[in-house]
């Protein structure tokens, strides 16, 4: 089945097909890694949207990448409760490691990094997200571990 | 006596995902009791128990469902939408109650949607909820296939990263395929929300403690708690405390409760300094408070709020202009750009507390602060302005005094050693277009 005709048989989930837009924009990120031009032409195609809207949609939700991403994700959260905690350390810990900064990806396009805001896992901070699995608590002598298996994944 | 848990109750001994464990402690068999009454009787049992919203606006839950017009009143479909996009800094409780007593939501749900005399159930779920979205289409599936939906059909929504679709009229503009932005009110959800349908919102932990309720009735649970807070409420404890987690206890338990007993108090014996009682938007309370009681009267009289149940405890290393700017730039991360005063106000805000905490600001820019807090405070369209102003003047309200050395020293008096420090404009790290580059 095509990546339309998949998210044609999501809109028929809802009581209006529009209301589909969010898994569809998930499934095809799932496709393609990230949300390339032509992700957008294909859940418009199966939603009867445009891709204009689409894309819309996609730039308000902190999930959905807009450019492409690494192999891997990354996501520390950075708010108060596990801030208090230490999450600056950790996030340092995996700067340290990987040897980029939030907001980049590693030369081998292998991991990428980024901040969060609050994960949902405040009372064991701090919550680290890899590939969209809690990993909490995270102390910074965690982090070279979690960077070995990521690059051991691959 | 040991506490009774109410939402969370039997989880401890049994694995109560499973379907057939669920009902080896009474699981559904409030659904079949609801089943067989007529559905005024049950929003009569819900209104009994006097049981407020648990979502942080603490609102009658019974009155709520009474508003959704009846069958005949209305041409279009009846929805009940859950609220499952737990988003408030500090908050983990839903996450906990969807991944341990995931049937005891569903019944909630399909004892509500009879109640309303609904067919359709939404359960918008946060998108980062991976683990909850697994454990709740596991448990619906068991729920199908003993044919327990009766006619009800229940939809995981997952949402894709937006605190601000946990506003109700944002969920359901989300819900509908759009940017999450609030609609204005009126019209509330209950006469036109989803698909501009009759639409009752509901928070995860609320909807969960409907089939105790209908179990063991309404007067029963008001029995439990204290007077307008009644029965037990989870809460998420953070922060700098030894046990942090959730605890199902009676609304009326005081703060030094959770924090001590419970939570085992601060590591190292450090002194506390302050406590943030109901997630991160709310006001904050000082040390000499932690006698106050978690209850909705209790914390009113404090001047603060019971929110979403989340309290956050902060030990004395903690800057509180530090935390200001943090709290503020989430707020304005988050802010969904619509109204004026929220989309500009959180972002000087930010301006203005980077000043602060780097020595360089006037006095006069700390009045500035305030006036920018009363500028936003009611008059922005949903409540995330209010959420952004209130805590902001609370601590200029409350440390007014290490505010002023900021001003007056020229630099922040913690001098690099705050525990916060560092963790700052982590919005340039995670905006919603990561910066993200790959080699060709």
């Amino acid at each position: 089945m095509s990546l339309e005709d998949e998210v044609r048989a999501l809109g028929t989930q809802y009581p209006q097909s529009r209301s589909a837009v969010l898994p569809a924009l998930r499934l095809a990120q799932e496709r393609y890694g990230w949300l390339p031009p032509e992700a957008f032409r294909e859940v418009a195609g199966g939603l009867d949207l445009t891709p204009a809207y689409c894309q819309a949609v996609a730039s308000f939700y902190d999930m959905y990448h807009l450019k492409p991403i690494g192999r891997h994700l990354v996501e520390v959260c950075t708010n108060i409760s596990c801030g208090l905690v230490g999450a600056q350390a950790v996030l340092e810990a995996f700067e340290a490691e990987l040897g980029i900064h939030p907001g980049e990806t590693t030369e081998d396009g292998g991991v990428t990094l980024r901040t969060i805001e609050c994960a949902g896992g405040c009372g064991w901070g701090t919550v680290v997200s890899v590939d969209h699995r809690y990993r909490e608590p995270v102390k910074p002598e965690h982090v070279p571990a979690i960077v070995e298996e990521l690059r051991s994944a691959d | 006596m040991p506490i009774e848990a109410i939402v969370l109750g039997g989880a401890d001994e049994r694995d109560l995902t499973q379907l057939s464990e669920y009902r080896a402690v009474g699981g559904y068999d409030a659904l079949t009791k609801a089943r067989a009454m007529e559905p005024d009787a049950v929003v009569e049992e819900i209104l009994t128990s006097n049981l407020r919203g648990r979502g942080g606006a603490f609102f009658a839950t019974g009155r709520k469902a009474s508003f959704i017009p009846k069958p005949g009143q209305n041409p279009n479909p009846v929805y009940l939408t859950v609220n499952a996009d737990e988003s408030e800094p500090g908050t983990f409780k839903d996450r906990e109650i969807m991944l341990r007593v995931p049937h005891r939501l569903i019944e909630g749900c399909l004892i509500t949607a009879h109640a309303i005399a609904s067919t359709n159930v939404f359960i918008y779920l946060r998108g980062e909820y991976l683990d909850c979205f697994e454990v709740v289409r596991a448990a619906l599936e068991e729920v199908h296939g003993e044919g327990l939906l009766g006619g009800v059909t229940i939809v995981v929504h997952r949402g894709a990263g937006a605190y601000i679709c946990g506003e109700e009229t944002a969920l359901l503009e989300s819900l509908e395929g759009k940017r999450g932005q609030p609609r204005s009110k009126p019209p509330f959800p209950a006469i036109s929300g989803l698909y501009a349908s009759p639409t009752l919102i509901n928070n995860v932990e609320t909807i969960a403690t409907v089939p105790p309720i209908i179990q063991r009735g309404g007067a029963w649970y008001a029995g439990l708690g204290v007077e307008n807070s009644t029965g037990t409420r989870v809460f998420s404890l953070s922060g700098n405390v030894v046990r942090g987690g959730n605890y199902e206890l009676p609304l009326g338990t005081s703060l030094f409760e959770l924090v001590y007993d419970h939570g085992g108090g601060i590591p190292e014996d450090r002194k506390l300094k302050a406590i943030i009682p109901g997630g991160s938007s709310v006001p904050v309370l000082g040390a000499d408070e932690i006698h106050r009681r978690l209850d909705y009267d209790s914390m009113a009289e404090a001047g603060t709020m019971l929110g979403s149940g989340a309290v956050i405890v902060i030990d004395e290393r903690c800057c509180m202009v530090q935390l200001g700017l943090r709290v503020a730039q989430f707020y304005m991360h988050e802010s969904c750009g619509k109204c004026t005063p929220c989309r500009e106000g959180t972002r000087w805000m930010v301006q203005l507390l980077h000043k602060l905490e780097d020595g360089r600001a006037s006095q006069g820019e700390l009045d500035l602060l305030l006036d920018v807090c009363d500028r936003i405070l009611g008059k922005c369209l949903c409540p995330l302005g209010d959420a952004a102003a209130m805590p902001i003047a609370s601590y200029v309200d409350k440390f007014r005094e290490e505010f002023q050395e900021h001003i007056d020293a020229g630099r922040c008096p913690f001098g690099g050693e705050s525990s916060l420090e560092g963790l700052f404009a982590p919005v340039d790290q995670h905006t919603h277009d990561p910066v993200a580059q790959v080699p060709a």
